[in-house]
């Protein structure tokens, strides 16, 4: 090896190049073959795996045979066909939405009131942050005792639970965001004269969208796991009940066809939500926007 | 504390006929931290009067944007008084545009036109077909047409700079605040844009508080240039500048005032360096 402290750079012949013409280096741009551009289409990545997963499932339940435990792949199909067309899923899943929609747009007010204030005094803020700390790591189906105590056998303690899980979720994500806008953002903001409501309507809350989006994405889920969960302990009556008491009936009814029908169901509207309704909302505004990849 | 030197190169008459536009007296700003107290200027006093490119020279660290901060109306100051055209500046207002040092004032989620067009629409300014052509006017004069309809994030370091410039510009605010807004740029644009503002100035005969640690922009870009001493800053000199522009840069008289302010800045400095090792030498 050399000795390092004697070291000095090798001095080399000097050049000039003439910089070819972009034009003629032939790929500054070049269209991707066909199969780049079919492995870069997320959702047919997805759609092979989905492919693979199934396959694996009907084999399985065909080496396995017992329709009572674990119906096949064709038949869970057949069932979710059949509930969906002459039975009741269709139903039920409205009624579900119906009680979700609900308990979430509240939880999003509420999440909207305790963070304006949150921003606006330091009180607000402490307040927020301990109920937050409090109330997060509460599973909110841990509640459903309790709204059944207050509100009754009914939508109403639904929506109570349902609340409860985006609330903190939400509140939490968007708090968080509006801290995390830069100095220099919200300076300039002021610099146009905003304050008060509109400053936060076409500064804080624009700068800290990836923040917002992602509480909603995570109290949607929330939400959504809940709400089954809650369906599941008790159908609020068995005519209006939703997916979950679907799930509980047809299992009680040892239609375990049905039962895995009722789950896809969840597992597919869950699915549509994330991967569409919040895809779009990503691709447009924040992706776009470039503060988030 | 040095005696206030008279300076010649201007009638006495031009100095008289106006009050000043801005007027900034025995400011102290500080930021308190959690731990301690940072004293950022202190007992900085300066008058800005209309259509002067007054420049706030001195290096990093001295308080240079803090200043502008106060004039913006972000700091109030802790000793002192601002006042513009009379009144004391209590909160930001978009009569005192401001582009700041850093890369991420422009808002990302508007594009280039959208963010030049966003102050005038949002301060009431103009209706949006007049704030469309005059953002659409302001962006030729940066150079960045063809990236109107582009995002922040698309573009580089320098041409996010150009297009705060250009929205600052296009309100044709009382006073334009600039926080070194061309020292991301390589020479050559660095220069061209110098010529540019100084165009401007020509066609329009704005005010602007210029900052920038560069000895020989504040020269070429100035009327006026106040020279501050290393943090905390505190005023060290005000010296005319306004017969220089970048024609002049070969001349005697420009390297005269390059080297008379590089010793007032350099004077601090080395006497600091004899007082640490006089220091050492005890300890
Ligand atoms: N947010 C802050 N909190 C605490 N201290 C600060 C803050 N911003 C600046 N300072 C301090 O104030 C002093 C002046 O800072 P300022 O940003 O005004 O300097 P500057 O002259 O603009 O420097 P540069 O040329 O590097 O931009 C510095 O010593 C810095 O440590
Ligand atoms: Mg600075």
């Amino acid at each position: 090896m050399a000795n390092l402290s004697s070291a000095t750079p090798l001095v080399r012949p000097e050049f000039e190049h003439i910089t070819v013409e972009a034009g003629q280096i032939g790929e500054v741009e070049r269209p991707l073959s066909l199969w780049e551009r079919l492995s870069n289409i997320d959702w047919l990545r997805k759609a092979v795996i989905l492919i693979v997963l199934g396959a694996a499932w009907e084999a399985y339940a065909r080496y396995a045979g017992n329709e009572l435990t674990f119906p096949t792949l064709v038949q869970t199909m057949q069932a979710l066909w059949e509930a969906t067309v002459h039975g009741p899923l269709l139903e039920r899943t409205l009624t579900s939405l119906r009680v979700l929609l609900t308990g979430y747009a509240l939880g999003l007010f509420i999440a909207g009131v305790f963070t304006t204030i949150a921003v606006s005094t330091r009180i607000g803020t402490d307040l927020l942050s301990t109920l937050t700390a409090m109330f997060n790591p509460l599973p909110a189906i841990a509640l459903l005792p309790l709204a059944l105590l207050w509100f009754g056998l009914g939508i109403p303690s639904l929506v109570f639970v349902i609340v409860h899980s985006v609330l903190w979720a939400v509140a939490l994500n968007t708090h968080t965001g509006f801290l995390a806008v830069s100095e220099t953002q919200r300076m300039a903001g002021m610099n146009y004269g905003l304050r008060g409501v509109r400053y936060v309507l076409k500064i804080l809350i624009p700068a800290a969208f990836p923040s917002i989006l992602a509480g909603l994405k995570i109290g949607w889920a929330f939400a959504w796991r809940t709400l089954i969960a809650a369906e599941l302990v008790f159908g609020v009556s068995s005519r209006s009940g939703g997916l979950g008491w679907f799930i509980f009936e047809n299992r009680n009814q040892l239609e375990t066809a049905n039962v895995f029908a009722g789950l896809t169901a969840v597992i597919i509207i869950g699915l549509v939500v994330e991967s569409v309704v919040f895809r779009t909302i990503e691709m447009h505004t924040v992706r776009k926007w470039g503060m988030q990849r | 504390m040095t005696a206030i030197q008279p300076v010649d190169g201007l009638s006495k008459s031009d100095a008289v006929a106006h009050s000043p536009l801005l007027s900034v007296k025995d400011v102290t700003l500080q930021y308190k931290t959690r731990e301690h107290i940072v004293t950022a200027t202190y007992r900085v006093s300066f008058d800005v009067f209309q259509a002067d490119r007054f420049v706030l020279l001195g290096p990093s660290g001295c308080g240079k944007s803090s200043l502008l901060k106060g004039v913006a109306g972000f700091m109030a100051p802790v000793e002192g008084t601002m006042k513009l055209n009379g009144r004391t500046i209590d909160r930001p207002s978009p009569d005192r545009m401001m582009v700041f040092q850093e890369f991420d004032q422009l808002l990302p989620w508007k594009t280039v036109l959208q963010n030049v067009m966003f102050p005038m629409l949002t301060s009431g300014r103009c209706k949006r077909k007049e704030a469309r052509e005059r953002a659409l006017r302001f962006i030729d004069k940066v150079n960045l047409t063809k990236f109107r309809d582009a995002y922040p994030h698309m573009l580089s370091g320098g041409m996010k700079q150009r297009v705060a410039i250009a929205r600052a510009m296009a309100m044709e605010p009382d006073i334009l605040l600039m926080d070194e807004p061309f020292a991301a740029l390589d020479a050559l644009t660095r220069r061209k844009m110098q010529e540019e503002l100084l165009q401007l100035w020509e066609d329009t005969r704005f005010t602007m508080l210029f900052v920038t640690h560069s000895i020989e922009e504040a020269i070429i870009v100035g009327s006026r240039i106040l020279v501050l001493s290393p943090h905390p800053g505190r005023v060290k000199a005000e010296l005319n500048a306004h017969q220089f522009s970048h024609a002049e840069q070969g001349r005697p008289e420009f390297g005269a005032l390059t080297q008379r302010i590089h010793n007032m800045l350099f004077a601090e400095r080395i006497e600091e360096e004899a007082l640490s090792k006089a220091g050492a030498a005890h300890g």
